[in-house]
């Protein structure tokens, strides 16, 4: 680099810009405050209207004993972990075999994969609850743990090939040369290494199941009301501080769990 | 592999195959189907009173777009060629973490501050500025905003991506060669970050067009999208047939425009981001 000069557009890191520092700061803002503003007034005492009363915790109290929102709560755990644990399983296996093997039609199983994450949510949950009229299959919590498995398979399947994209072949390689078979290399070699990736994936599929809305509303049957179905219907009904409450903790789990995602995916890279 | 193709087979591709099917169906009386095949469904979601609704969900994704592409594209530049390089990761952090929230959630949010008892009409009456609340809510300038603060960051990081990328000199040797500032970035910087923004740009259009919450939320009554018209077919309408045909439409749609994005980028020699 030399030495200082040029101004405004210039690109030079470090250098002043006040107009783009300030309008960057703007964006921040507008990305932050509605967040700050639905926690800050899940502790307001006012019912009725955005002006500040006083700090309480009522309206967590309230949910706590909300028995429809415990019902969705548990709802929301079983679809979570039943979705995380079957697609997680899948997507590994598919990730795997997307990093390590040439095979016939491995471009058109990337096309695959790449389907659910680019087709619109809306038309997923439609086709969804075409296939279980279509067989006449009741629409339950089985059928809301099947479609989040559908939705999620490709996440974990391209977080895991990503994982393996500088994988060192000669490590399982050695481990046959060792003496291993093929079940306890993958047991003691291949999966410890890949295992932060699987994880990063299985954390994420729970993310996108406990938070999807709108694929769910197309395949739950009655009785079979997650979290977010929940919480919407509260919504539809009228604006209160308990959804505050409510949606407060979902922020606080979500992000949570992203964040335990991302430091997996970093880790040891 | 095998897994995978069965799994997403039964419950991605046949699903489609089925709605492909359902959509050439005549609706039946309650929910029901009567077998076709008949184009009607088709015919009639492009009729008027439909077709507006495309015309609205098209006019809504654009104006998503071109308000996302204003709003990232300084963020963006701010963070790949002035910020200090140890604040970067922080920076794109903080633009990232709000996307891992629930969509649900951070709707919810405007609504509260949007409402006829929401925090700015609050704050104005309060203020004594208005005596009446302000109608925010159910407008299509609500809708808007919700839909750019839930898309701003997919256009904020692929922008970002390619600006990281340039060739700093490039830059360097513009301004020596005379241009001004304003010319460096409209003939240097933003032509190679093109790539980026183009991604950006199909990242946040095509799941605009799709949307469902927003104008749900957001949206009053008058304000349905592609999205809404789907759902309600499915659900209240009772006319699966006619959901199918719309929903065809719309996935056809997407999968053209990114067809045709693929293929701009590949002549180009760019990596493909999707």
């Amino acid at each position: 680099m030399k030495g200082a000069r040029g101004k405004g557009l210039g690109a030079r890191a470090g250098e002043s810009a006040p107009v783009l520092r300030a309008v960057s700061w703007l964006v921040y803002a507008f990305l932050y405050a509605p967040i700050v503003v639905l926690v800050v007034f899940s502790f307001n005492a006012e019912r009725q209207t955005a002006v500040w009363k006083h700090f309480t915790f009522d309206w967590y109290r309230v949910l706590f004993r909300d028995e429809l929102i415990g019902h969705a709560v548990v709802n929301s755990l079983l679809v979570g972990v039943m979705a995380t644990v079957v697609a997680t399983v899948i997507g590994t296996m598919a990730g795997l075999a997307l990093a390590r093997h040439g095979f016939r039609g491995k471009r058109v199983t990337i096309s695959l994969l790449y389907l659910p994450v680019i087709v619109p949510e809306i038309v997923v949950g439609a086709a969804l609850v075409s296939l279980f009229g279509f067989i006449a299959m009741r629409l339950s919590l089985t059928t809301v743990i099947l479609a989040h498995v559908a939705f999620s398979i490709s996440y974990v399947a391209l977080v895991v090939r990503a994982r393996l994209a500088g994988f060192d072949r000669s490590l399982e390689e050695a481990a046959m040369d060792l003496g291993a078979n093929r079940w306890q290399t993958f047991w003691w070699v291949t999966l410890p290494l890949i295992a932060p990736g699987v994880m990063s994936g299985a954390l994420l599929v729970f993310t996108l199941s406990i938070d999807d809305y709108i694929i769910t509303s197309f395949v739950a049957g009655p009785g079979a009301t997650t979290l977010p179905l929940q919480i919407y219907s509260m919504v539809k009904t009228g604006v209160t501080p308990e959804i505050n409450a409510v949606s407060t903790l979902l922020l606080v789990v979500t992000i949570g769990l992203i964040a335990a995602a991302q430091r997996l995916e970093t880790a040891r890279r | 592999m095998s897994p995978t193709w069965l799994v997403l087979g039964l419950l991605f591709l046949v699903p489609l195959v089925i709605m492909l099917w359902l959509s050439f169906q005549h609706r039946g009386l309650y929910g029901g189907i009567e077998p076709g095949p008949t184009l009607a469904n088709y015919v009639r979601s492009f009729e008027s009173g439909y077709a507006i609704i495309y015309a609205r969900s098209v006019w809504i994704a654009v104006a998503t777009t071109v308000i996302c592409l204003l709003v990232s594209y300084p963020v963006a530049y701010y963070i790949a060629l002035k910020a200090r390089p140890e604040r970067k990761n922080l920076l794109l952090a903080l633009v990232v973490i709000p996307f891992w929230t629930s969509f649900l959630v951070r709707t919810y949010a405007w609504m509260f501050i949007l409402r006829d008892q929401g925090v700015i009409n609050s704050l104005l009456m309060s203020l004594g500025v208005t005596h009446e609340p302000l109608p925010l809510l159910y407008t299509p300038l609500a809708v808007m905003i919700g839909q750019v603060y839930a898309e701003v960051p997919f256009m904020v990081l692929p922008i970002y991506a390619s600006l990281e990328k340039l060739d700093r000199s490039l830059l360097e040797a513009a301004r020596d060669l005379g241009a001004s500032a304003a010319a460096a970035f409209w003939r240097v910087t933003a032509p190679l970050a093109m790539p980026g923004t183009v991604a950006g740009i199909v990242l946040v259009f095509i799941p605009s067009l799709g949307t469902f919450i927003t104008p749900d939320l957001l949206g009053g009554a008058k304000g349905m999208l592609v999205g809404n018209l789907i759902q309600n077919q499915f659900g209240p309408a009772l006319n699966k047939p006619f959901g199918s045909a719309v929903a065809m439409t719309l996935t056809v749609f997407v999968l053209a425009l990114l067809w045709a994005y693929a293929a701009w980028a590949r002549r180009r020699g760019e990596e493909v981001v999707l």
